[in-house]
Parts: C-alpha cells; structure tokens; sequence
C-alpha cells in the first residue's frame, strides 16, 4: 500500500482484490522501466559525450587547431600533427566506435533492455 | 599476354562473380528487397557499408588529391571516416531499433506527417541523384582508358552490370555483390601500395612505410625528403600546405563528417542487420574495412608525388629529356590529362611552382592511383587489378545509391503516400521498374553530364548534412521536436546550402549565372562552396528549435515512440510493419 493514490483509482473501476493488484503491479512497474529507461538514457547521453570529445580532441584538436605546435614533435618520420591529421585520428575513430558498441552492450544489461 | 587481353580477364572475372552471387541471392520479398531481410550479420554489413561507401572518388580521386594537397587533404581522411562515429552513436543504432525499410519512412513516422516524408524524399533524390551521375562517369572512363572502348559503350556496359544484381537481388544481391567488390577494391588497393612502400622505404606495411625513412641508405626520412624535394621546387612544404585557411579546414572536415552521416545509401544499410547491437557493431567494422583504404591512402598519395617529382627530376637540375619520357608519360599524354609544353625550348621538362616556367602545364589528380603502377613500374596484372578495384569502386556504390532512389519513390513516395493499398508482389515490381528507369536516367546522366557534374559530390554531402542528418538526428535526441518543426528545418537548411553553392559556381553550376562570383574574397568567413553543408545544418537546427517552440511539442504518443526507440528492447523485425 505503498501508492494509496492507484489504489483507490482501481478500486474505482473494479472492485476485485486480483484486479486491483495487478493493475498496481503493472503501474509501478511502468514507473520504474520509465525510470529505468531515463537513466539508461542519461548514461547514453554521457557515454556519447565522452566518446565525442575524445572524437573532437583527436581530430579538429591535435589534426587541425593545435597542429602546429604538435608539428614540433616528432615521431619517427611523422610531425605528431600530421600524423594525427592524416593516421591517427582515424585509429582512434575506430576505437571509439568499438568501445561505444562494447559499453552499450554492457549497459543494456545492466538494465535489462538488451534483446 | 598484353596488358589489355589481362585486363579484360581480370574484369570480366570480376563480373562474372558479381552475376553469380546476383543469381543466388534474388530477391522473393519487399523485405528482401529494401532490407535484405534484416538478415546480415555485422562483419558482412560492414563490408558491404565500405564497398557502398567508397566510390570512385575514394578509389580513384582521393590519393591524387592528398598527393597534391599534402597535409590539406587532410580533410577528406577525417571527414569521410569521422562521420561513422557521429553515425554509430547518433543515428543508426535507433533507426535500426524503429525498424522500418527507408530514411523517409523513419522521418514521416518520427514527424507524423506525410509531408515531411515527402520533404526527406526529395532532399534524398536531390542528394542520390547529384551522386549516382559522379559514379556513372567514373565507370565510363576506367573502361575507356583501360579496355580502349568508346566511352558511351563502357558506361552502357556497367549500367547493364548494375541492372543485372541490383534489379534482380534488391538490397539483398547488393550485399553480397557489394562484399566481393570490397575484397577486389581493398586488394587492388593495397598490392600496389604494397609494392610501392616497399621499394621506396624498405616497410612493407604502407601506413609505416610512409613514416620510414628512404630505402636508399641515406637515412633521410620519406616525409622529410619529399618536403624538401617540393619546397625546392616553390611548391608549399608538403607536411604543413593548408587548404584555404584554418576555419575552411575545419568547416570542410565538419561539413563531410555530417554529410557522411546523413548520406541515405549508407544509413539505409542499418536496416539490414539482425539487431540493434548488431547494428553497433557494423559500424565499428564498416569503420575498420574503410579505415583500411583510408590510411593506405596518404602514403599512396605522398608516394605517388615523390615518384612522379623524381622521375622527372632525378637529381636537382637534372631534369628529365622529354625524348627519354617513360612509357606511362606518353600513354597518359595521350588522354590529354598530362600535358607538357617545352617553354625554354631546351627539350627537358621542368616541373615547378613558377607558373610562368613550369612546363608540366597539366597533371590531372585522378591518374595519381591509375598511373601509380606503371610510374613505380610494377608488372602488369597490377595494372589489371587497378582497373577492376576502380570499376568495382564505382559499380558498389552506384548500385546502393540506385537502391536508395528506387525504394525512396517505390515505398515512401507510391506505397507509402500515393497508393497505399499497393499489394506486396506489385511494390515488389514497382521497385524494379524505378530502379530501371533510375538506371537509365543515371545512365542517360552520365552521357550528357549537365553543366554542374564537376562539383556534383560535393554538393551532395552539403545536401546530406544539412537536410536529413540533423532530421533524424533531432527526432532521436529531441522526444518534443515537432513536425511542422522538421519540415521547416529542412527547407531551411537544404534551401540556405543551395543558395551558397548556386551563388558561388552558378546556378546548377551553369558558368556565369552565379552573381557573386566564385572568388574567394566574397565567400562567408573564407568558407569555400564544398564546406558549407556545416552552416546549413546549423540553419536547420535553429529553424527547427525556433518553429518548435513556437507551434508547440510533438504529441504523447510521439513521445512515447521516441521513449522506445531510444532504448533496445526487443528490436522489431525489419519486416514487422
């Protein structure tokens, strides 16, 4: 008798004691997959931004904004800066898709939403 | 046996394989058609995506233009491959969980509204459209060049090849011709890279070989050397050569990397995975089987521009005897896309920055990867290979652009819209017959290219990334986003991009209709036409959230479609409708 609210509602409509609970089952179950859903969305959504800066850093950061200074560096043959541009991005691009692929198969069962 | 007998074996082979697996995997139902019955598994998808990605202009182009851009082409590497990542977190995980056919189909359904269904149709044919006629030229010339045909007749050639497994496999024949192209593309790719690594750096490996230093003993690094050889010449240092300015790079890179992810082609290949984490999956691979080009790529470029420099100037000041040209130089001055001009009459070619002295008076980008075997003397069935890789290139692409069309009109457009009693067997049929007709409008395109062929794949990724990418992308992390909202956002957006790239190169690029001119002074913060699409799809974002908060939020139930989407569940079926 936790939701004395939904309770009182179903009795409007039905007067059977089974009715009645599990039509509160079914209500405070949808509540908490819908709370459930909202914060398995939410570590989506910082999963994606984590994910997206490193995107950003690697790329338009080390590729583009700061190629210059990391030009300076050298690694083997490679101005840091240039590699980043031309290679290693692109490494990374990959990486990150697999790690988003492999963190979201966790977290799908984690909250029980995997298919 | 001669280098054309090889080739002609090399692809007709290559074709004959592509009509087998055409005849085992037709086609029996819509869901096969458009989805290949949601039945592919994520490696197999991924290579697909990468054949469907690359085109010509990957094969062909793209090495030639680093090769001359040096670190500037920087931006068609991270553009054309960072895209897959805005793709795999943003999109297609949740397309593939709503689980229907076409991009259009997830839009009307999202936006509840026919006319933003029609909206993302059309933006889709305008984009596919712009695209399919690059890929249809491309195929005409590697067969003119490489099996001596007339032009016209290479191209009716490869349109029949397309027609062949696209009409009879749908979606499900493209897969699987789609997978083989990539093993003849990547291979054909890779050996002469291979080779070439090897005997100028001693690495096999070319994405190593490209920061190794040279073969010759001298220890001078590859990189280093080709700096110095181009500065010497008053060519841009190779390593730092920036395109534009900065903000351009940056808005091209952003502008190819959204584009990419909008482009219809390949986010419809998400339908056809069994899963929403299968979906995940391919497109990490699709990632990984393009990233193995796209790396490959700078060092063919780079390499291809030192060999091409040394040939013509082995040692500083001895400069090649135009009598002593190799035989790739005549057989290319023969296209007219290398031509030489003695301006000092001394018989010896100069090749410099100097305008006024340099006699190397045209070098086209695109013989860079066709020429790039015979400059670096490699045996002929290489040469072959090129040919076939180049043609399954151009053919992959075409045929999954050709999809995307025909099931645009065929199932959003007729089922969806016009005639929604349409009985499966005859959607069936009406896919094949658009896909005919698109075939010979493509086809018809490619003989008679219109005036703005030349900068036709550019403004199909502007058209992408600032149309149907930030459509989908709102409908997905916006549960309130509105139709009404939608449907402005892209006019906007699609109509703002338009008018930049028509005012700059002409109105559908018909020289001297443009009325500011195509010169850099009047471009928006040095913006160049190619890397617009970025401002358009900020322009659709904003018009968007602007409507949206004026005409109100997206109904309940709309919302609750959003809820469940966004999350796997038990996905649908790709044929549950």
């Amino acid at each position: 008798m936790q939701h004395p609210h939904f309770q009182n509602s179903s009795i409007a409509v039905s007067d059977s004691i089974f009715f009645q609970r599990s039509a509160l089952t079914q209500i405070s179950g949808g509540i908490i997959e819908t709370m459930q859903n909202l914060t398995y969305w939410q570590k989506n959504l910082r999963l994606i931004a984590k994910c997206l800066v490193i995107w950003f850093v690697v790329s338009y950061g080390f590729g583009l904004l700061l190629v210059e200074p990391l030009n300076t560096i050298r690694m083997g043959g490679f101005k840091l800066g240039f590699w980043f541009a031309q290679q290693g991005s692109i490494y990374v691009f990959c990486a990150l898709v697999f790690y988003y692929a492999w963190a979201m198969n966790k977290l799908d069962e984690e909250f029980d939403v995997k298919e | 046996m001669d280098l054309k007998t090889l080739t002609y074996i090399v692809v007709f082979g290559t074709f004959a394989l592509y009509f087998g697996i055409a005849w085992w995997a037709r086609a029996g139902t819509t869901s096969e058609f458009y989805a290949a019955g949601g039945g592919v598994g994520p490696i197999a998808n991924g290579m697909a995506i990468g054949a469907d990605w690359m085109s010509a202009a990957s094969f062909i182009s793209m090495a030639g233009l680093i090769a001359f851009l040096g670190y500037g082409g920087s931006v068609f590497l991270m553009g054309w491959t960072g895209g897959y990542v805005l793709l795999a977190m943003l999109l297609a995980p949740y397309l593939r969980k709503h689980g229907k056919f076409t991009v259009p189909e997830f839009i009307g359904d999202r936006y509840y509204s026919d006319t933003a269904r029609i909206v993302a149709v059309v933006c889709l044919i305008i984009a596919s459209l712009t695209y399919v006629i690059g890929q249809m030229k491309g195929v005409g010339v590697a067969f003119s060049r490489f099996l001596e045909v007339e032009y016209g007749v290479g191209l009716g050639i490869g349109m029949g090849v397309v027609w062949v497994y696209a009409v009879l496999g749908g979606m499900k024949g493209i897969t699987y011709t789609q997978i083989a192209q990539y093993c003849v593309m990547i291979f054909a790719y890779t050996v002469p890279a291979v080779f070439i690594s090897l005997h100028l750096t001693g690495n096999p490996i070319p994405q190593l070989g490209l920061g190794s230093t040279l073969a010759d003993g001298s220890g001078v690094y590859f990189l280093d050397k080709l700096d110095q050889v181009v500065t010497d010449l008053g060519f841009k240092e190779y390593t730092t050569a920036v395109l534009g300015n900065d903000i351009n790079m940056f808005a091209y890179t952003l502008s190819l990397m959204v584009g990419t992810a909008g482009l219809p082609h390949v986010i419809m290949r998400f339908f056809t995975v069994p899963s929403v984490k299968a979906a995940r999956a391919s497109a990490g691979y699709a990632l990984v089987f393009i990233a193995m080009l796209y790396t490959v790529a700078p060092a063919v470029g780079a390499m291809a521009r030192l060999n091409l420099m040394n040939t013509i100037e082995p040692a500083p000041g001895q400069n090649l005897s135009y009598e002593q040209r190799p035989q790739w130089f005549k057989d290319w001055e023969k296209t007219g896309l290398l031509v030489f001009e003695d301006k000092n009459n001394d018989g010896k070619i100069q090749y410099v920055a100097d305008k006024s002295a340099n006699e190397m008076v045209k070098v086209d980008r695109d013989i860079m990867v066709l020429a790039n075997p015979a400059i670096a003397g490699l045996p002929n069935w290489v040469i072959a290979l090129v040919a076939a890789g180049g043609l399954a290139a151009a053919l992959s692409t075409a045929a999954g652009l050709l999809l995307a069309i025909s099931s645009a009109i065929s199932h959003d457009l007729m089922k969806g819209v016009l005639t929604p009693d349409l009985s499966e067997k005859n959607e069936l049929m009406a896919g094949r017959i658009v896909m005919t007709i698109s075939i010979l409008f493509a086809g018809y395109l490619g003989l008679n290219p219109p005036g703005f062929a030349a900068g036709t794949v550019a403004l199909a990724f502007g058209l992408a990334a600032s149309s149907i990418f930030p459509a989908i992308m709102m409908g997905i992390f916006s549960r309130k986003i509105s139709g009404k909202a939608a449907v402005w956002g892209m006019c906007a957006g699609i109509g703002v991009t338009m008018l930049y790239v028509f005012q700059h190169k002409g109105i559908m690029f018909i020289p001297g209709t443009s009325f500011l001119g195509g010169m850099d002074a009047n471009w928006f913060l040095g913006i160049s036409p190619n890397a617009f699409g970025i401002v358009g799809a900020i322009v659709n974002f904003a018009t968007a959230f602007v409507v949206s908060k004026v005409t109100g939020p997206a109904p309940v139930e709309i919302q609750e479609m959003v809820d469940n989407f966004r999350a796997p569940g038990a996905a649908a079926a790709a044929h549950a409708h």
